[in-house]
């Protein structure tokens, strides 16, 4: 029978299927942090049990971790005292962890696949909701609760239910200036925040096919914020060769004969989805988001829709106090909005990638005066590497401050939080009311998008500020 | 061993807002915990508390008129990040039961994880009990877990709970039990993958 890319890897990890039971799924990669495994690790002492396999666990620090002085003392009590209890838990259960300091720490979904500890057709999870970013090799990864961190490190199974399988299909050259962050911010802004909940996505088409690792990676990073427990996308050529060279990942022979299991990996021809979505890249413009759900969002020339102009009605209360929320008015153009913070950073777009696009904006250029813009880069392998190329040169040029590595502004556990009332253009994953900080406001946009806002001081249509050869930029 | 659910019987508290995010349930700043207790403390803060941690008077929360086990919220409750310290929250604030239309699929997972039971209502039927509480906030809803039902005065609706997950809230027993008794077949499993 024909099969999609998502049953072949699901059925394959079902170590024994019993009636009115969910199965449970053997689990080859799991993830944890400081902020979802403290709990979990209290379970396994309550029961008096060890981890199952702790082989198949790394840890890192990277929600709840200065991005200044990490080589001090965090100073902040709690904070400190939770990155301790995680080197207590990964000393005592015998975890790997890459902790602060150390040439391999970062936010977890940046880590893992730089490290090849991510690989085609893996089962993957962690105790945070943008686990779907390891999709991108063609895994099946999702986030879960810290219960099910509990359960994960106790039998390295978790007892789930099949989600439902939904293809999203995009086709088509993109546009200049437009980055897989416009494409994945296109397709929530079309199918809503909720729109893929209760489904797996495949994202399949040419324009995928023609993404970088890196980019893919942001496109599935974002899966959840439409709901779907996951994205994920067939492997191919560009994902060997990523994989290729990475310290964990399998090496010459062995490598050779992983990739022609890996070739295997995709949906059979006639493979059934439950649901099938099509887009055209070449309506993609670059997107930016008006609200406080990453569905409202619009293309960064568009008007923010009014009321009346809501599909259902029943939205209209919701949408008018999200309006207020961010100070906007409907109707309204978000282009030549003033802003405060650029925030370029998150599991999302914190990829050298992604740093090597922001320096193009802004190489030889200044900031504007009055905006703050802070680069927190995605792990220690990609801060050391825009050092080695010279991009923190440009950065301090243009009066950008270079963090350390850590999750950051995104989610604002730490210090770095937009303060209330100021408008942030930022390259994460969430717009939801004070994510990044109480009260702060939040446009979600692409690298370039942001970038060009730090260098105006306004949100900004990228293309004005590219060069031709710029424009030629395909991610 | 969990606390075993039994059928509740409660006056509601009305949230109608859309979408609401575990990060309103329970904001970042705020999971710097290592245990799973006194998140109650700190939920819905920002929408309860004004920046002078002064309570915002036209919160549901702080309006006594609205008090019991049951929250009824609007669409696409629990959507975003997967902390579980969302479900957490709701329960030692001492919520048992949060009805809505439609629930983000790992916060419902959290919520049956920790004895909270989400009850999945049609649209028609949340719009009527929301606007019947608020009429009346004394109205007790009556959650059946064994018979699947959510009633109040003559309202009724069925709901649906997967089997397993209903048997595990009815006799507090929760996933790692049933895996542990898995153990040998898991390690055979283990010892399979290359």
């Amino acid at each position: 029978m024909s099969k999609t890319l998502f049953d072949k890897i699901w059925d394959k990890h079902i170590v024994k299927h019993k009636e009115g039971h969910p199965d449970p799924l053997f689990i080859d990669r799991h993830f944890i942090h400081e902020v979802t495994s403290p709990q979990a690790f209290d379970g396994l002492k309550k029961r008096g049990i060890g981890v199952f396999n702790a082989q198949r666990t790394t840890a890192t620090a990277d929600h709840n971790v200065p991005t200044k002085d990490q080589h001090l003392p965090i100073k902040e009590a709690l904070s400190r005292h939770q990155v301790e209890t995680l080197r207590k838990n990964c000393k005592d259960f015998g975890v790997t962890l890459y902790d602060l300091g150390h040439p391999f720490q970062g936010i977890v979904h940046i880590i893992g696949p730089e490290l090849g500890l991510t690989l085609p057709g893996m089962t993957i999870v962690c105790g945070d909701s943008h686990t779907s970013t390891h999709g991108a090799f063609g895994t099946i990864a999702f986030g879960i609760g810290t219960s099910e961190v509990e359960q994960v490190l106790a039998t390295q199974c978790i007892l789930q239910y099949k989600p439902k399988r939904m293809k999203i299909e995009i086709n088509g050259r993109l546009s200049k200036g437009v980055l897989a962050k416009d494409i994945i911010l296109y397709i929530i802004s079309k199918i809503s925040s909720s729109g893929a909940t209760g489904y797996f996505v495949e994202y399949a088409g040419d324009t995928i096919e023609n993404l970088s690792m890196e980019a893919r990676m942001t496109i599935c990073n974002m899966s959840i914020e439409m709901g779907a427990r996951g994205g994920l996308i067939a492997p191919d050529q560009i994902t060997f060769d990523y994989i290729k060279g990475k310290k964990f990942a399998p090496q010459g022979a062995e490598l050779d004969k992983k990739i022609e299991q890996w070739k295997t990996l995709k949906s059979d021809k006639d493979a059934m989805f439950d649901k099938v979505l099509t887009f055209d890249a070449t309506d993609i413009g670059p997107m930016i988001t008006y609200g406080t759900n990453p569905g409202m969002g619009i293309k960064i020339t568009d008007r923010i829709p009014t009321p009346e102009e809501l599909k259902d009605i029943s939205e209209q209360p919701s949408f008018i106090k999200s309006l207020n929320y961010m100070g906007l008015e409907p109707g309204s153009q978000l282009l030549g909005k003033h802003i405060d913070y650029v925030f370029i950073g998150s599991c999302t777009n914190a990829r050298i990638e992604d740093l090597r696009l922001v320096a193009s904006i802004v190489d030889g250029k200044k900031k504007a005066e009055g905006v703050e813009v802070w680069i927190v880069p995605g792990s220690k392998q990609v801060e050391d590497q825009a050092r080695k190329e010279g991009l923190d040169k440009i950065f301090e040029a243009a009066g950008f401050e270079l963090r350390s590595p850590g999750c950051s502004a995104c989610l604002g556990m730490n210090e770095d939080k937009i303060p209330a009332g100021k408008y942030c253009i930022s390259t994460s994953n969430r717009n939801f009311e004070g994510r990044q900080g109480p009260k702060s406001r939040t446009f979600l946009a692409s690298p370039l998008s942001a970038a060009a806002a730090a260098i105006t001081g306004r949100v900004t249509d990228v293309r004005e500020l590219l060069t031709n050869e710029q424009l030629t930029i395909r991610n | 061993m969990k606390e075993k659910f039994s059928t509740i019987k409660s006056t509601a508290v009305p949230l109608p807002n859309e979408n609401v995010d575990t990060d309103q349930i329970i904001p970042a700043r705020f999971l710097k915990a290592t245990t799973r207790e006194g998140f109650g403390e700190n939920l819905f803060r920002d929408w309860r508390y004004d920046s002078n941690n002064q309570p915002i008077g036209d919160f549901v929360l702080n309006n006594t008129t609205y008090t019991g086990k049951v929250l009824v919220a609007g669409k696409n409750f629990g959507c975003g990040s997967s902390r579980e310290h969302a479900a957490w929250a709701l329960y030692d604030y001492g919520f048992r039961v949060v009805v809505s239309s439609f629930f983000a699929d790992i916060f419902k997972n959290n919520a049956l994880n920790n004895g909270l039971l989400p009850v999945v209502v049609s649209d028609e039927f949340l719009q009527t009990i929301l606007k019947r509480i608020s009429t009346n906030p004394s109205t007790p809803i009556i959650v059946d877990l064994e018979n699947q039902t959510i009633s109040f005065e003559e309202m009724e609706e069925t709901f649906e709970i997967n089997p397993y997950k209903k048997s595990c809230m009815i006799n507090g027993y929760d996933d790692i039990d049933y895996l542990l008794s898995l153990k040998e077949d898991i390690q055979q499993f283990d010892l399979q993958q290359s």
